[in-house]
């Protein structure tokens, strides 16, 4: 698995979407305060973790006794910039294609 | 009173792996004809040794639109080159930023593995939050450029391409 299927297959769970959309709204929290929003057991929020960890999606940094996750944006941009605009420049180049044979055509 | 939730809240941590030496990424960062290659695209002046001075320049697009010629100031606080080095930072290009103060800056490089160096950025923006925004990437619509995931994303194109992903004059500085 590459980076970019690592972070589409965090995406792809829902409590996973949620654990983001919480981080995003308040970042660096603990496990026991993002359990607390989920009706699930400590060690499946973990597990959870774990993997948008492995995805990069999110950070950990000790502080104190206190490890800390923070919503890393990074590889979501990496995405949006190396391939989802790839596929928007070649629509646009396609779209001067279309307009120089047009042109072409009509000459 | 400011709790530790406060201080929390306000800091941002990015990470990105780079296929590159952790020599290659600090003098991406930290030397002038690097840092005018990706991001906002100004050259940087740092005086790499505590209590050295820091200076982001504006990049030539940005002063073509009225910009001041520092864009960002700071002092320098701890330096391992090329692991660690941390700073103090300031916008000083946006009246409201400059007012908010200085903010502190980490850079960590890990050691190479695979290949690959880890690359985190924590920005302690306590007290900023009209900084913090921009560093988010909330004000991009505003033409003001994506933020430290922006920047990040055009470092890891930039050193292991060998090119920027955004044209220098593609960032519309209002």
């Amino acid at each position: 698995m590459n980076d970019d299927d690592r972070v589409f297959k965090a995406l792809s769970d829902p409590t996973r979407r949620f654990l983001l959309d919480r981080l995003f709204e308040r970042d660096g929290r603990t496990l026991t305060e993002l359990e607390s929003e989920l009706e699930m057991t400590r060690f499946g929020v973990m597990k959870h973790l774990r993997i948008l960890e492995q995805a990069g999606l999110v950070v950990t940094r000790r502080q104190g006794r206190e490890k800390l996750h923070f919503l890393n944006p990074v590889p979501i941009r990496l995405i949006h910039d190396r391939w989802i605009d790839k596929y928007r420049e070649r629509r646009v180049s396609a779209l001067a294609e279309l307009k120089h044979e047009l042109e072409e055509g009509s000459a | 009173m400011t709790t530790e939730a406060d201080t929390l809240v306000s800091t941002q941590v990015y990470r990105v792996y780079i296929k590159a030496t952790p020599q290659a990424i600090w003098d991406a960062i930290t030397k002038p004809e690097w840092t005018e290659r990706y991001g906002y695209g100004g050259r940087a002046e740092l005086d790499p040794r505590p209590g050295g001075t820091y200076r982001g320049l504006t990049s030539e697009a940005m002063r073509a639109v009225g910009s001041p010629d520092v864009a960002v100031d700071g002092e320098v606080i701890e330096v391992d080159p090329p692991h660690r080095l941390v700073m103090t930072w300031r916008m000083v290009m946006d009246e409201e930023m400059a007012a908010e103060g200085f903010t502190r800056l980490t850079y960590e490089i890990g050691e190479i593995e695979g290949g690959v160096t880890k690359l985190t950025v924590i920005h302690d923006l306590e007290g900023a939050p009209k900084l913090a925004l921009l560093l988010s990437g909330g004000m991009e619509d505003l033409g003001a450029g994506g933020g430290w995931s922006w920047v990040l994303s055009d470092l890891k194109t930039l050193l292991e391409t060998g090119a920027a992903l955004v044209p220098q004059d593609g960032l519309n500085q209002g």
